[in-house]
């Protein structure tokens, strides 16, 4: 099989009190089927869950799906996190409902992407691939 | 990699235990490329201290969220304890989902503890190709325990048992109506058996099944006179884990009193070199299949050439390879 070093890693989580997972159990088989390996951490993460899982499996891609509306604060935690630990060239994603002016100052602080609820797989699929790709090695 | 870290500058912060450089070589193992090999190459002679759990059983049978459990009550011997949990990749898209962390989600606030998922990638047999070089990875940075979690496949992960100290088969209490769920292959690798999600009430059931096949003689307990236990634990209600651990420190003592340890030890010594040359071998198959490979292919197909003569000529191909390095 592959040699690997071309599959991307990417982490999904779901932040916040919601407890619906379907969307982002959607958005990871479709991740799949693109030949990416994702990891799947499940309901209710906190910021400090998150990063510190990224930083283990070693993802290029975090991917956040928020629901609740909590994330002019999740992502910016998020952020600051891998600044801490010095993981800042992992590339952070986000998903979910957020209002469009949220949407641009989220992008503003450093959040790569943000992929409303009606995106197409494709869509998704294509994004996480050239973020990563205009990353480059590291 | 151009502008990529060497993995060489990683050894050092591996060996510092260093959450970031671990994570980052354990992906360069991962990926197999020459880059590594020397990083790799150093970071082995600093292994050989960790002890190595395999923990095996069909899907669904409550493995990781028992690793789960079993890492935390480890932990408070003050041991440092890594997971590496495997799931199997796609063999359509080569993809994966990795999701048994979802099930260890308590361990996440503590440094003592490092879990890293892997997707097999089309290895069969329960691991993952860099498996053994992420637990070396893991051991050389100074974690006490590795426990490796299979994937569940059933009857098919006897891999494992060359992997690893100790070997722990898990069976879930309804999963299979009789015993017979378990094969014999897999009771057979057993040097610990747990019957997990022991607040059902089926579980006693599977506990006495369980025994009376062991009592039928179907089970080896090796060199060591080691006789393999049977214990039911329970996640939800917390029962059987400070069981498990104390058996699993009893039966790394008497695999060491026994001198069964070094048996062992030399027993996956010889998978990995074997499993190793295999896989050079494929690998330079692949890289010279519109070469040397193919020339040998056609006088295969001319009947110049038959296959036991092609193979020992790609053999050859490959040493010339070798010695180049
Ligand atoms: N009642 C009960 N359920 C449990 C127990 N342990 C695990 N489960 C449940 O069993 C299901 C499977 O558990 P996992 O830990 O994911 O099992 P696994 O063997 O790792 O599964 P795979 O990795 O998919 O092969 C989950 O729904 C768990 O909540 C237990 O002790 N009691
Ligand atoms: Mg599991």
């Amino acid at each position: 099989m592959s040699q690997g070093s071309d599959i991307i890693r990417i982490l999904i989580a779901k932040v916040g009190l919601d407890g619906h997972d379907r969307g982002v159990k959607i958005v990871a088989r479709t991740l799949r089927d693109s030949g990416m390996d994702v990891i799947y951490t499940g309901l209710h993460r906190t910021p400090e869950e998150v990063v510190r899982a990224a930083i283990q499996e070693d993802v290029d891609v975090i991917g956040v799906s928020i629901l609740s509306g909590a994330h002019m604060t999740i992502f910016p935690r998020i952020l600051e996190l891998l600044k801490e630990n010095k993981a800042d060239d992992i590339i952070v994603t986000g998903g979910g409902v957020i209002p469009d002016e949220e949407v641009d100052a989220l992008t503003k602080i450093g959040v790569k992407a943000i992929l409303l609820q009606d995106t197409p797989p494709q869509t998704i699929v294509e994004t996480i691939q050239r973020l990563v790709t205009e990353r480059g090695p590291r | 990699m151009n502008n990529a870290v060497p993995s060489l500058e990683l050894v050092e912060r591996v060996l510092a235990a260093d959450i970031g450089g671990i994570a980052r070589m354990i992906t360069r193992a991962e990926s197999g490329l020459e880059e590594c090999r020397p990083a790799m190459a150093e970071l082995y002679r600093h292994t050989g201290k960790a002890h190595v759990v395999g923990i095996t059983g069909v899907p669904g049978s409550g493995k990781s969220t028992l690793m789960g459990k079993l890492t935390a009550h480890i932990r408070k011997s003050g041991r440092k304890v890594a997971v590496v949990a495997i799931d199997p990749s796609s063999p359509y898209s080569g993809g994966a989902i990795l999701g048994d962390r979802i099930r260890m989600s308590e361990l996440s606030g503590d440094m003592g503890i490092f879990i890293r998922s892997m997707a097999t990638r089309g290895s069969l047999g329960g691991l993952a190709r860099a498996t053994l070089d992420a637990v070396d990875v893991l051991d050389a940075a100074g974690f006490d325990l590795v426990l490796i979690e299979t994937v569940g496949v059933g009857q098919d992960e006897v891999d494992i048992v060359q992997a690893a100290h100790t070997t722990v088969v898990v069976s879930a209490p309804g999963l299979g109506d009789d015993i017979q769920a378990i094969k014999a292959g897999v009771l057979e690798i057993a040097d610990i058996h747990v019957v997990s999600k022991c607040d059902r009430p089926d579980a006693n059931k599977t506990i006495v099944d369980l025994k009376a096949m062991m009592t039928l003689g179907l089970t080896l307990s090796g060199a060591s006179g080691w006789v393999v236990p049977v214990i039911g634990t329970s996640a939800l209600k917390m029962e059987g884990v400070e069981e498990l651990v104390d058996t699993i420190d009893r039966h790394r003592e008497a695999l060491e009193s026994s001198g069964e340890l070094i048996e062992r030890q030399k027993r996956i010594a010889e998978r990995r070199m074997l499993k190793t040359a295999e896989e050079i071998l494929r690998d330079e198959f692949k890289k010279h299949r519109d070469g040397k490979v193919s020339v040998l292919i056609g006088q295969m197909m001319a009947h110049e050439k038959n296959p036991y003569a092609a193979a020992l000529d790609l053999l050859a191909e490959v040493r010339l390879e070798g010695h180049r390095q």
